[in-house]
Protein backbone atom coordinates (compact mmCIF):
# COMPACT_ATOMS: atom_id res chain seq x y z
CA UNK A 1 0.00 0.00 0.00
CA UNK A 2 1.45 3.77 -0.75
CA UNK A 3 2.69 5.42 2.08
CA UNK A 4 -0.31 7.60 2.93
CA UNK A 5 2.04 10.37 4.74
CA UNK A 6 3.57 11.28 1.17
CA UNK A 7 0.39 12.21 -0.75
CA UNK A 8 -0.25 16.40 -0.83
CA UNK A 9 -3.21 17.11 1.00
CA UNK A 10 -5.24 17.83 -2.13
CA UNK A 11 -4.44 14.16 -3.03
CA UNK A 12 -4.98 12.66 0.29
CA UNK A 13 -8.29 14.41 0.42
CA UNK A 14 -9.55 13.05 -2.90
CA UNK A 15 -8.33 9.96 -2.06
CA UNK A 16 -10.46 9.66 1.30
CA UNK A 17 -13.41 11.03 0.02
CA UNK A 18 -13.33 8.16 -3.60
CA UNK A 19 -12.94 5.63 0.01
CA UNK A 20 -9.11 4.64 -1.82
CA UNK A 21 -8.57 4.48 1.85
CA UNK A 22 -10.18 5.90 5.16
CA UNK A 23 -9.39 8.99 7.18
CA UNK A 24 -8.71 6.75 9.92
CA UNK A 25 -6.07 5.07 7.73
CA UNK A 26 -4.25 8.39 7.05
CA UNK A 27 -4.55 9.20 10.75
CA UNK A 28 -3.11 6.39 11.65
CA UNK A 29 -0.18 6.26 8.99
CA UNK A 30 0.21 10.35 10.45
CA UNK A 31 0.46 9.29 14.30
CA UNK A 32 2.88 6.76 13.07
CA UNK A 33 5.25 8.54 11.45
CA UNK A 34 4.77 10.90 14.23
CA UNK A 35 5.69 9.11 16.94
CA UNK A 36 8.74 8.02 14.74
CA UNK A 37 10.50 11.04 14.17
CA UNK A 38 9.41 12.30 17.72
CA UNK A 39 13.10 12.56 19.24
CA UNK A 40 14.91 13.11 16.18
CA UNK A 41 13.18 16.17 15.07
CA UNK A 42 11.42 17.74 18.07
CA UNK A 43 8.36 19.11 15.97
CA UNK A 44 5.33 18.33 18.21
CA UNK A 45 4.85 19.57 21.44
CA UNK A 46 1.50 17.71 22.34
CA UNK A 47 0.31 14.35 20.23
CA UNK A 48 -3.47 13.94 19.72
CA UNK A 49 -3.53 10.87 18.58
CA UNK A 50 -6.76 9.73 20.24
CA UNK A 51 -8.15 12.76 19.48
CA UNK A 52 -7.01 12.50 15.41
CA UNK A 53 -8.78 9.11 15.36
CA UNK A 54 -11.98 10.28 16.98
CA UNK A 55 -12.10 12.99 14.37
CA UNK A 56 -11.07 10.66 11.57
CA UNK A 57 -13.90 8.43 12.07
CA UNK A 58 -16.01 11.47 12.19
CA UNK A 59 -14.98 12.07 9.24
CA UNK A 60 -15.59 8.64 7.68
CA UNK A 61 -19.12 8.87 9.08
CA UNK A 62 -19.74 12.09 7.20
CA UNK A 63 -18.39 10.69 3.60
CA UNK A 64 -20.72 7.29 4.40
CA UNK A 65 -23.56 9.94 5.09
CA UNK A 66 -22.47 11.99 1.71
CA UNK A 67 -21.58 14.95 3.83
CA UNK A 68 -18.07 15.63 2.95
CA UNK A 69 -16.20 18.88 3.60
CA UNK A 70 -13.71 20.26 2.03
CA UNK A 71 -10.80 19.18 4.07
CA UNK A 72 -13.00 15.92 5.38
CA UNK A 73 -10.32 13.72 6.69
CA UNK A 74 -6.90 15.64 6.50
CA UNK A 75 -5.00 15.47 9.21
CA UNK A 76 -3.36 18.69 10.23
CA UNK A 77 -0.66 19.58 12.92
CA UNK A 78 -1.48 23.22 14.54
CA UNK A 79 1.05 25.69 15.60
CA UNK A 80 1.11 25.89 19.86
CA UNK A 81 0.17 29.36 19.25
CA UNK A 82 -3.76 28.66 18.54
CA UNK A 83 -5.63 28.39 21.36
CA UNK A 84 -7.21 24.08 20.94
CA UNK A 85 -9.95 23.41 23.53
CA UNK A 86 -8.62 21.02 26.56
CA UNK A 87 -5.35 20.70 24.49
CA UNK A 88 -2.28 21.81 25.25
CA UNK A 89 -1.85 25.82 24.04
CA UNK A 90 1.18 27.31 25.58
CA UNK A 91 2.88 29.17 22.71
CA UNK A 92 5.90 26.95 23.74
CA UNK A 93 6.24 29.38 26.84
CA UNK A 94 7.06 27.83 30.37
CA UNK A 95 5.01 30.85 31.63
CA UNK A 96 1.70 28.88 30.01
CA UNK A 97 2.43 25.51 31.86
CA UNK A 98 -0.20 23.36 31.46
CA UNK A 99 -3.01 26.06 29.71
CA UNK A 100 -5.39 23.99 28.50
CA UNK A 101 -8.08 26.49 27.02
CA UNK A 102 -11.53 26.68 27.36
CA UNK A 103 -12.41 27.70 23.59
CA UNK A 104 -10.87 27.01 20.23
CA UNK A 105 -9.43 29.66 18.38
CA UNK A 106 -11.43 30.79 15.06
CA UNK A 107 -8.92 29.55 12.41
CA UNK A 108 -9.03 25.64 14.27
CA UNK A 109 -12.36 26.09 14.50
CA UNK A 110 -13.16 26.40 10.71
CA UNK A 111 -10.82 23.80 9.82
CA UNK A 112 -12.25 21.28 11.64
CA UNK A 113 -15.77 22.70 10.73
CA UNK A 114 -14.76 21.70 7.32
CA UNK A 115 -13.88 18.39 8.44
CA UNK A 116 -9.67 18.74 9.40
CA UNK A 117 -8.48 16.36 12.06
CA UNK A 118 -6.08 17.72 14.34
CA UNK A 119 -2.53 15.23 14.93
CA UNK A 120 -1.74 17.52 17.87
CA UNK A 121 -0.07 20.86 18.66
CA UNK A 122 3.62 22.21 17.03
CA UNK A 123 6.87 23.39 18.92
CA UNK A 124 8.03 27.34 18.22
CA UNK A 125 10.10 30.14 19.09
CA UNK A 126 8.59 30.78 22.45
CA UNK A 127 5.88 33.48 22.09
CA UNK A 128 6.78 33.43 18.28
CA UNK A 129 9.53 35.86 18.96
CA UNK A 130 12.52 33.95 16.74
CA UNK A 131 13.93 33.04 13.27
CA UNK A 132 15.24 29.32 14.13
CA UNK A 133 13.15 27.95 16.58
CA UNK A 134 15.32 27.68 19.50
CA UNK A 135 13.74 30.02 21.71
CA UNK A 136 11.19 27.19 22.44
CA UNK A 137 10.95 25.96 26.27
CA UNK A 138 10.77 22.69 24.36
CA UNK A 139 13.89 23.08 23.31
CA UNK A 140 14.85 23.59 19.24
CA UNK A 141 13.01 22.25 16.29
CA UNK A 142 15.65 19.90 13.57
CA UNK A 143 14.97 20.80 9.90
CA UNK A 144 14.46 17.49 8.26
CA UNK A 145 17.18 18.77 5.96
CA UNK A 146 20.81 18.49 6.15
CA UNK A 147 23.62 19.69 3.77
CA UNK A 148 25.15 17.32 1.07
CA UNK A 149 27.04 14.36 3.19
CA UNK A 150 26.54 16.20 6.39
CA UNK A 151 25.24 15.48 9.98
CA UNK A 152 25.21 18.99 11.13
CA UNK A 153 21.32 19.34 12.23
CA UNK A 154 19.97 22.82 10.98
CA UNK A 155 17.45 25.14 12.15
CA UNK A 156 13.93 24.65 10.44
CA UNK A 157 13.68 28.48 11.06
CA UNK A 158 11.29 30.42 12.76
CA UNK A 159 9.12 31.27 14.60
CA UNK A 160 7.15 28.80 13.19
CA UNK A 161 9.92 25.95 13.01
CA UNK A 162 8.00 23.15 13.89
CA UNK A 163 4.87 24.07 11.58
CA UNK A 164 7.14 24.34 8.56
CA UNK A 165 9.80 20.84 9.96
CA UNK A 166 6.56 18.75 10.29
CA UNK A 167 5.21 19.69 6.69
CA UNK A 168 8.24 19.02 5.15
CA UNK A 169 8.87 15.31 6.98
CA UNK A 170 5.75 14.16 6.29
CA UNK A 171 4.31 14.44 9.83
CA UNK A 172 1.39 16.04 8.62
CA UNK A 173 -0.53 17.32 5.61
CA UNK A 174 -0.21 21.08 6.24
CA UNK A 175 0.09 23.38 9.40
CA UNK A 176 -1.49 26.42 10.72
CA UNK A 177 1.44 29.27 11.34
CA UNK A 178 1.55 32.70 12.61
CA UNK A 179 3.53 35.32 10.68
CA UNK A 180 4.54 38.44 12.18
CA UNK A 181 7.87 39.61 10.88
CA UNK A 182 8.66 36.23 8.72
CA UNK A 183 7.64 33.60 10.73
CA UNK A 184 5.78 31.91 8.06
CA UNK A 185 8.11 32.66 5.18
CA UNK A 186 11.02 32.00 6.60
CA UNK A 187 10.50 28.77 7.87
CA UNK A 188 8.59 27.50 4.51
CA UNK A 189 12.04 29.16 2.81
CA UNK A 190 14.10 27.05 4.87
CA UNK A 191 11.84 23.65 4.63
CA UNK A 192 11.24 23.03 1.16
CA UNK A 193 7.62 23.97 2.02
CA UNK A 194 4.90 26.70 0.73
CA UNK A 195 3.74 29.50 3.53
CA UNK A 196 0.97 32.28 2.88
CA UNK A 197 0.67 35.40 5.02
CA UNK A 198 -2.47 36.49 3.53
CA UNK A 199 -3.29 40.33 3.94
CA UNK A 200 -3.93 41.61 7.44
CA UNK A 201 -7.49 40.70 8.64
CA UNK A 202 -8.14 37.50 6.28
CA UNK A 203 -7.81 35.10 9.16
CA UNK A 204 -9.53 36.00 12.53
CA UNK A 205 -6.78 36.63 15.60
CA UNK A 206 -9.24 35.60 17.93
CA UNK A 207 -8.15 32.37 19.97
CA UNK A 208 -3.92 33.54 18.80
CA UNK A 209 -2.04 33.67 21.29
CA UNK A 210 -1.09 37.50 20.95
CA UNK A 211 2.15 38.49 19.73
CA UNK A 212 2.30 41.84 18.00
CA UNK A 213 -1.51 42.95 17.48
CA UNK A 214 -1.12 45.47 14.54
CA UNK A 215 1.48 42.24 12.74
CA UNK A 216 0.04 38.89 13.51
CA UNK A 217 -1.22 37.20 10.99
CA UNK A 218 -2.29 33.73 10.66
CA UNK A 219 -1.87 31.35 7.55
CA UNK A 220 -0.83 27.93 6.40
CA UNK A 221 2.51 26.05 5.88
CA UNK A 222 2.14 23.04 2.84
CA UNK A 223 4.30 20.98 0.51
CA UNK A 224 2.72 22.61 -2.80
CA UNK A 225 0.83 25.83 -3.79
CA UNK A 226 -2.14 23.96 -4.38
CA UNK A 227 -2.08 22.47 -0.96
CA UNK A 228 -1.78 26.06 0.81
CA UNK A 229 -4.27 27.54 -1.20
CA UNK A 230 -6.68 24.76 -0.54
CA UNK A 231 -5.89 25.10 3.15
CA UNK A 232 -6.23 29.00 3.47
CA UNK A 233 -9.60 28.97 2.01
CA UNK A 234 -10.60 27.22 5.13
CA UNK A 235 -8.94 29.26 7.44
CA UNK A 236 -9.86 32.74 6.24
CA UNK A 237 -13.29 34.65 7.23
CA UNK A 238 -15.23 37.23 8.68
CA UNK A 239 -15.30 36.73 12.56
CA UNK A 240 -17.14 39.53 14.74
CA UNK A 241 -15.09 38.72 17.83
CA UNK A 242 -11.69 39.97 15.88
CA UNK A 243 -11.87 43.99 15.54
CA UNK A 244 -9.34 43.81 12.74
CA UNK A 245 -11.08 40.76 11.41
CA UNK A 246 -12.73 42.02 7.28
CA UNK A 247 -15.94 41.39 6.20
CA UNK A 248 -15.11 39.90 3.08
CA UNK A 249 -16.02 36.99 1.21
CA UNK A 250 -12.95 34.40 0.95
CA UNK A 251 -12.71 33.03 -2.66
CA UNK A 252 -12.05 29.82 -3.38
CA UNK A 253 -8.11 30.69 -3.64
CA UNK A 254 -7.23 26.54 -5.66
CA UNK A 255 -9.51 27.77 -8.32
CA UNK A 256 -6.70 30.68 -8.41
CA UNK A 257 -3.44 28.33 -8.90
CA UNK A 258 -3.40 27.50 -12.42
CA UNK A 259 -4.19 31.00 -13.73
CA UNK A 260 -0.67 31.58 -14.72
CA UNK A 261 0.95 35.06 -15.00
CA UNK A 262 0.39 36.27 -18.58
CA UNK A 263 -0.04 39.76 -18.64
CA UNK A 264 0.82 40.71 -15.21
CA UNK A 265 3.67 43.01 -14.49
CA UNK A 266 5.81 41.82 -11.66
CA UNK A 267 7.48 44.26 -9.59
CA UNK A 268 11.50 43.90 -8.63
CA UNK A 269 12.77 46.18 -5.90
CA UNK A 270 16.03 47.01 -6.75
CA UNK A 271 16.36 48.43 -3.04
CA UNK A 272 16.58 44.40 -2.35
CA UNK A 273 19.63 43.99 -3.82
CA UNK A 274 21.41 43.92 -0.58
CA UNK A 275 25.40 44.90 -0.25
CA UNK A 276 26.71 41.56 0.62
CA UNK A 277 23.60 39.23 -1.33
CA UNK A 278 25.51 35.95 -1.67
CA UNK A 279 25.66 35.00 -4.86
CA UNK A 280 23.68 31.97 -4.97
CA UNK A 281 20.53 34.11 -3.53
CA UNK A 282 21.31 36.70 -6.48
CA UNK A 283 21.03 33.60 -9.04
CA UNK A 284 18.38 32.16 -7.90
CA UNK A 285 16.33 35.27 -8.20
CA UNK A 286 16.87 35.83 -11.69
CA UNK A 287 16.00 32.85 -12.47
CA UNK A 288 12.67 33.10 -10.54
CA UNK A 289 12.03 36.77 -12.58
CA UNK A 290 13.10 34.41 -15.97
CA UNK A 291 10.61 31.81 -15.44
CA UNK A 292 7.77 34.77 -14.80
CA UNK A 293 9.06 36.04 -18.03
CA UNK A 294 8.25 33.21 -19.99
CA UNK A 295 5.06 32.40 -18.80
CA UNK A 296 4.31 35.79 -20.31
CA UNK A 297 4.81 38.50 -17.68
CA UNK A 298 6.46 41.84 -17.51
CA UNK A 299 9.25 42.16 -15.48
CA UNK A 300 9.71 46.07 -14.30
CA UNK A 301 12.54 47.61 -11.67
CA UNK A 302 10.86 49.32 -9.21
CA UNK A 303 12.10 51.23 -5.86
CA UNK A 304 10.47 51.11 -2.13
CA UNK A 305 13.08 53.38 -1.47
CA UNK A 306 12.44 53.01 2.49
CA UNK A 307 13.11 49.23 2.52
CA UNK A 308 16.19 49.73 5.19
CA UNK A 309 14.10 51.36 7.48
CA UNK A 310 11.38 47.94 8.12
CA UNK A 311 13.71 46.20 10.22
CA UNK A 312 14.29 48.58 12.61
CA UNK A 313 10.76 50.91 13.09
CA UNK A 314 9.40 46.96 13.66
CA UNK A 315 12.02 46.25 16.39
CA UNK A 316 10.09 49.38 18.08
CA UNK A 317 6.63 48.12 16.78
CA UNK A 318 6.72 44.67 17.43
CA UNK A 319 8.66 44.89 21.06
CA UNK A 320 6.03 47.91 22.24
CA UNK A 321 2.77 45.72 21.38
CA UNK A 322 4.88 42.49 22.73
CA UNK A 323 5.22 44.45 26.23
CA UNK A 324 1.61 45.56 26.25
CA UNK A 325 0.10 42.11 25.38
CA UNK A 326 2.35 39.98 27.29
CA UNK A 327 1.49 41.88 30.33
CA UNK A 328 -1.62 39.30 31.16
CA UNK A 329 0.82 36.72 32.52
CA UNK A 330 0.99 37.47 35.90
CA UNK A 331 0.53 34.09 37.84
CA UNK A 332 -2.90 35.04 38.63
CA UNK A 333 -4.94 33.84 35.78
CA UNK A 334 -3.26 30.62 34.48
CA UNK A 335 -0.22 29.38 33.81
CA UNK A 336 2.91 29.24 36.06
CA UNK A 337 3.31 30.95 39.81
CA UNK A 338 6.18 31.72 41.60
CA UNK A 339 5.41 32.86 44.85
CA UNK A 340 6.88 36.14 46.98
CA UNK A 341 6.59 38.00 49.77
CA UNK A 342 3.82 39.84 48.28
CA UNK A 343 1.94 40.47 44.95
CA UNK A 344 4.40 42.13 43.19
CA UNK A 345 7.52 39.98 43.84
CA UNK A 346 5.19 37.59 42.90
CA UNK A 347 4.41 39.07 39.43
CA UNK A 348 8.19 39.49 39.03
CA UNK A 349 9.07 36.23 40.00
CA UNK A 350 6.72 34.38 37.84
CA UNK A 351 7.63 36.75 34.74
CA UNK A 352 11.56 36.20 35.62
CA UNK A 353 11.02 31.93 35.45
CA UNK A 354 8.14 31.92 33.26
CA UNK A 355 9.47 33.93 29.60
CA UNK A 356 12.90 32.80 28.60
CA UNK A 357 15.45 35.06 27.20
CA UNK A 358 14.77 36.22 23.91
CA UNK A 359 10.77 36.97 25.07
CA UNK A 360 12.57 38.98 28.55
CA UNK A 361 14.78 41.39 26.06
CA UNK A 362 11.73 42.53 23.75
CA UNK A 363 9.23 42.99 26.86
CA UNK A 364 12.31 44.79 27.93
CA UNK A 365 12.98 47.20 24.73
CA UNK A 366 8.79 47.72 24.45
CA UNK A 367 8.63 48.30 28.10
CA UNK A 368 11.45 51.56 27.59
CA UNK A 369 10.48 52.96 24.21
CA UNK A 370 6.99 53.06 25.65
CA UNK A 371 7.71 54.31 29.08
CA UNK A 372 7.56 58.27 29.22
CA UNK A 373 9.84 60.84 27.92
CA UNK A 374 10.76 57.97 24.79
CA UNK A 375 7.51 57.30 23.48
CA UNK A 376 7.26 60.17 20.52
CA UNK A 377 10.75 59.61 19.91
CA UNK A 378 10.91 55.75 19.40
CA UNK A 379 7.30 54.65 19.17
CA UNK A 380 5.66 57.24 16.95
CA UNK A 381 8.25 57.93 15.11
CA UNK A 382 8.26 54.05 13.91
CA UNK A 383 4.22 54.25 13.56
CA UNK A 384 5.49 57.07 11.09
CA UNK A 385 7.88 54.93 8.99
CA UNK A 386 5.63 52.55 8.74
CA UNK A 387 3.58 54.60 6.87
CA UNK A 388 6.06 55.72 4.64
CA UNK A 389 6.90 51.85 4.29
CA UNK A 390 3.03 51.08 3.15
CA UNK A 391 2.93 54.02 0.87
CA UNK A 392 6.19 52.90 -0.70
CA UNK A 393 3.83 49.75 -1.66
CA UNK A 394 0.87 51.85 -2.39
CA UNK A 395 2.99 53.65 -5.16
CA UNK A 396 3.97 50.57 -6.90
CA UNK A 397 0.58 48.82 -7.27
CA UNK A 398 -0.68 52.66 -8.53
CA UNK A 399 1.89 52.32 -11.14
CA UNK A 400 0.71 48.94 -12.58
CA UNK A 401 2.74 46.51 -10.80
CA UNK A 402 0.46 43.78 -10.26
CA UNK A 403 2.62 41.65 -7.64
CA UNK A 404 6.73 41.96 -6.41
CA UNK A 405 9.01 39.18 -6.56
CA UNK A 406 12.64 39.09 -3.89
CA UNK A 407 14.05 36.50 -2.15
CA UNK A 408 12.83 35.17 1.02
CA UNK A 409 15.70 34.68 3.58
CA UNK A 410 19.20 36.30 3.16
CA UNK A 411 20.45 32.38 3.07
CA UNK A 412 19.60 28.85 3.47
CA UNK A 413 18.78 27.48 6.98
CA UNK A 414 22.03 27.80 9.26
CA UNK A 415 23.23 25.37 12.35
CA UNK A 416 21.86 24.87 15.67
CA UNK A 417 23.53 26.93 18.26
CA UNK A 418 25.42 29.23 15.39
CA UNK A 419 28.16 31.37 17.13
CA UNK A 420 27.26 34.44 15.23
CA UNK A 421 23.63 34.57 15.77
CA UNK A 422 23.13 33.80 19.35
CA UNK A 423 26.57 36.39 20.02
CA UNK A 424 24.60 39.10 18.40
CA UNK A 425 20.25 39.50 18.81
CA UNK A 426 20.58 41.86 15.72
CA UNK A 427 22.07 39.64 13.26
CA UNK A 428 19.26 37.26 14.16
CA UNK A 429 16.61 39.86 13.17
CA UNK A 430 18.11 40.29 9.83
CA UNK A 431 16.66 36.60 8.78
CA UNK A 432 13.27 38.58 8.44
CA UNK A 433 14.98 41.51 6.38
CA UNK A 434 13.10 40.67 2.82
CA UNK A 435 9.70 39.92 4.87
CA UNK A 436 9.54 42.37 7.57
CA UNK A 437 8.07 44.66 5.29
CA UNK A 438 5.23 42.94 4.45
CA UNK A 439 3.94 42.60 7.85
CA UNK A 440 4.68 46.41 7.90
CA UNK A 441 2.87 47.11 5.42
CA UNK A 442 -0.04 44.54 6.06
CA UNK A 443 0.39 42.54 2.47
CA UNK A 444 -0.20 39.33 2.01
CA UNK A 445 3.42 37.61 0.89
CA UNK A 446 4.03 33.80 0.13
CA UNK A 447 7.22 31.70 0.19
CA UNK A 448 7.78 29.32 -2.80
CA UNK A 449 10.65 26.58 -2.64
CA UNK A 450 12.66 28.03 -6.15
CA UNK A 451 15.98 26.65 -6.08
CA UNK A 452 18.59 24.56 -3.48
CA UNK A 453 22.51 25.98 -2.80
CA UNK A 454 26.00 24.42 -3.31
CA UNK A 455 24.87 21.98 -0.01
CA UNK A 456 21.26 20.93 -1.47
CA UNK A 457 19.34 22.98 0.57
CA UNK A 458 16.21 24.47 -0.22
CA UNK A 459 15.92 28.37 -1.41
CA UNK A 460 12.88 30.07 -1.40
CA UNK A 461 10.82 33.52 -3.33
CA UNK A 462 8.83 35.54 -1.66
CA UNK A 463 5.88 36.96 -3.70
CA UNK A 464 4.63 39.72 -2.62
CA UNK A 465 0.92 40.74 -3.06
CA UNK A 466 -1.68 43.61 -3.48
CA UNK A 467 -3.74 43.91 -0.44
CA UNK A 468 -6.66 41.18 -0.91
CA UNK A 469 -4.87 39.73 -3.75
CA UNK A 470 -3.78 36.67 -2.82
CA UNK A 471 -4.60 35.15 -5.69
CA UNK A 472 -2.29 36.52 -7.85
CA UNK A 473 0.45 35.36 -5.46
CA UNK A 474 -0.66 31.67 -5.95
CA UNK A 475 -0.76 31.79 -10.10
CA UNK A 476 2.77 33.19 -9.21
CA UNK A 477 4.09 30.98 -7.15
CA UNK A 478 2.62 27.93 -9.05
CA UNK A 479 4.59 29.12 -12.90
CA UNK A 480 7.47 29.20 -10.06
CA UNK A 481 6.90 25.67 -8.89
CA UNK A 482 6.32 24.09 -11.60
CA UNK A 483 9.62 25.88 -13.52
CA UNK A 484 12.09 24.98 -10.74
CA UNK A 485 10.42 21.50 -10.65
CA UNK A 486 12.14 20.74 -7.33
CA UNK A 487 12.59 16.90 -5.88
CA UNK A 488 11.22 18.84 -2.75
CA UNK A 489 11.85 15.56 -0.14
CA UNK A 490 14.50 15.41 2.37
CA UNK A 491 16.60 12.03 2.73
CA UNK A 492 14.64 10.28 5.60
CA UNK A 493 17.31 10.21 8.58
CA UNK A 494 14.77 10.51 11.48
CA UNK A 495 13.37 7.19 11.38
CA UNK B 1 20.10 57.25 23.39
CA UNK B 2 21.79 53.96 25.54
CA UNK B 3 20.67 52.45 28.94
CA UNK B 4 22.99 52.09 31.87
CA UNK B 5 22.60 49.47 34.33
CA UNK B 6 19.84 51.69 36.73
CA UNK B 7 17.94 51.74 33.29
CA UNK B 8 17.97 48.18 33.06
CA UNK B 9 17.01 47.91 36.32
CA UNK B 10 13.76 50.09 36.37
CA UNK B 11 12.62 48.98 33.18
CA UNK B 12 13.10 45.44 34.98
CA UNK B 13 10.60 47.07 37.83
CA UNK B 14 8.45 48.84 34.74
CA UNK B 15 7.91 45.50 33.31
CA UNK B 16 7.66 43.30 36.50
CA UNK B 17 10.24 40.78 35.59
CA UNK B 18 12.92 40.60 38.40
CA UNK B 19 15.90 40.89 36.94
CA UNK B 20 19.27 39.63 39.23
CA UNK B 21 22.27 41.80 39.29
CA UNK B 22 24.54 39.57 37.67
CA UNK B 23 21.84 39.76 34.53
CA UNK B 24 22.21 43.50 34.60
CA UNK B 25 25.38 43.75 32.50
CA UNK B 26 24.63 41.32 29.57
CA UNK B 27 21.20 42.75 29.12
CA UNK B 28 22.49 46.20 29.63
CA UNK B 29 24.62 45.28 26.15
CA UNK B 30 21.85 43.34 23.96
CA UNK B 31 19.72 46.32 24.69
CA UNK B 32 21.87 49.39 23.35
CA UNK B 33 23.09 46.88 20.63
CA UNK B 34 19.12 46.89 19.64
CA UNK B 35 18.59 50.76 20.22
CA UNK B 36 22.26 51.15 18.63
CA UNK B 37 20.15 49.42 15.60
CA UNK B 38 16.99 51.14 15.37
CA UNK B 39 18.80 54.70 16.30
CA UNK B 40 19.11 54.46 12.00
CA UNK B 41 15.14 55.97 12.17
CA UNK B 42 16.55 59.46 12.94
CA UNK B 43 17.27 59.38 9.08
CA UNK B 44 13.93 59.65 8.06
CA UNK B 45 12.29 62.73 7.65
CA UNK B 46 8.83 62.52 9.48
CA UNK B 47 7.71 65.64 9.35
CA UNK B 48 3.93 65.93 8.03
CA UNK B 49 3.43 62.15 7.90
CA UNK B 50 0.94 61.11 9.92
CA UNK B 51 1.89 57.61 12.15
CA UNK B 52 0.10 54.60 11.14
CA UNK B 53 -2.71 53.56 13.41
CA UNK B 54 -4.96 51.25 10.99
CA UNK B 55 -3.33 48.64 8.94
CA UNK B 56 -6.39 48.24 6.85
CA UNK B 57 -8.06 51.19 5.96
CA UNK B 58 -11.34 51.03 8.39
CA UNK B 59 -13.13 52.62 10.67
CA UNK B 60 -13.04 50.10 14.03
CA UNK B 61 -16.77 48.52 14.12
CA UNK B 62 -19.35 48.83 16.93
CA UNK B 63 -21.53 46.03 18.33
CA UNK B 64 -24.79 47.06 20.09
CA UNK B 65 -23.80 47.63 24.16
CA UNK B 66 -25.75 44.13 24.90
CA UNK B 67 -24.86 41.27 26.86
CA UNK B 68 -23.60 38.26 24.55
CA UNK B 69 -21.96 36.19 26.69
CA UNK B 70 -21.56 35.24 30.10
CA UNK B 71 -22.18 32.71 33.18
CA UNK B 72 -18.90 31.06 32.86
CA UNK B 73 -16.96 32.12 36.56
CA UNK B 74 -15.96 28.28 36.81
CA UNK B 75 -14.37 28.46 33.00
CA UNK B 76 -12.64 31.40 33.61
CA UNK B 77 -10.82 30.33 36.48
CA UNK B 78 -10.04 26.78 35.26
CA UNK B 79 -6.59 27.22 34.73
CA UNK B 80 -5.86 29.50 37.38
CA UNK B 81 -2.89 28.22 39.81
CA UNK B 82 -5.00 29.34 43.31
CA UNK B 83 -8.82 29.72 43.02
CA UNK B 84 -11.42 29.73 45.90
CA UNK B 85 -15.36 29.82 45.09
CA UNK B 86 -14.80 30.78 41.48
CA UNK B 87 -12.05 33.95 42.95
CA UNK B 88 -8.30 34.35 41.61
CA UNK B 89 -6.10 34.36 44.85
CA UNK B 90 -3.05 36.51 45.05
CA UNK B 91 -0.99 37.55 48.54
CA UNK B 92 -2.45 40.20 50.39
CA UNK B 93 -2.45 43.66 48.74
CA UNK B 94 -4.69 45.71 51.06
CA UNK B 95 -3.12 46.06 54.45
Amino acid sequence: MTDLTRLSLAALRDGIAKKDFTALEAADAYVSAIEAAKEKLNAYVAVTADKARDMARASDERIAKGEAGPLEGVPLGVKDLFATQGVHTQAASHILDGFKPEYESAVTSNLWRDGAVMLGKLNMDEFAMGSSNESSYYGPVINPWRGKDSNTDLVPGGSSGGSAAAVSAWLCAGATATDTGGSIRQPAAFTGTVGIKPTYGRCSRWGVVAFASSLDQAGPIARTVEDSAIMLSSMCGFDPRDSTSVDMAVPDFAAAVERGVKGLTIGVPREYRMEGMPAEIEKLWQQGLDWLKAEGATIKEISLPNTRYALPAYYIVAPAEASSNLARYDGVKYGLRVPGKDITEMYEFSRAEGFGREVKRRVMIGTYVLSAGYYDAYYVRAQKVRTLIKKDFEDAFAAGVDAILTPATPSAAFGIADQDMSSDPVKMYLNDVFTVTVNMAGLPGIAVPAGKNGEGLPLGLQLIGKPFDEETLFAAARVIEKSAALDLAPSKWWS
Amino acid sequence: MSVDADTVRRIGRLARIRISEDEVSAYEGELNAILGFVEQLGEVDVSDVEPMTSVTPMVLRRREDAVTDGGHADRIVSNAPLTEDNFFMVPKVVE
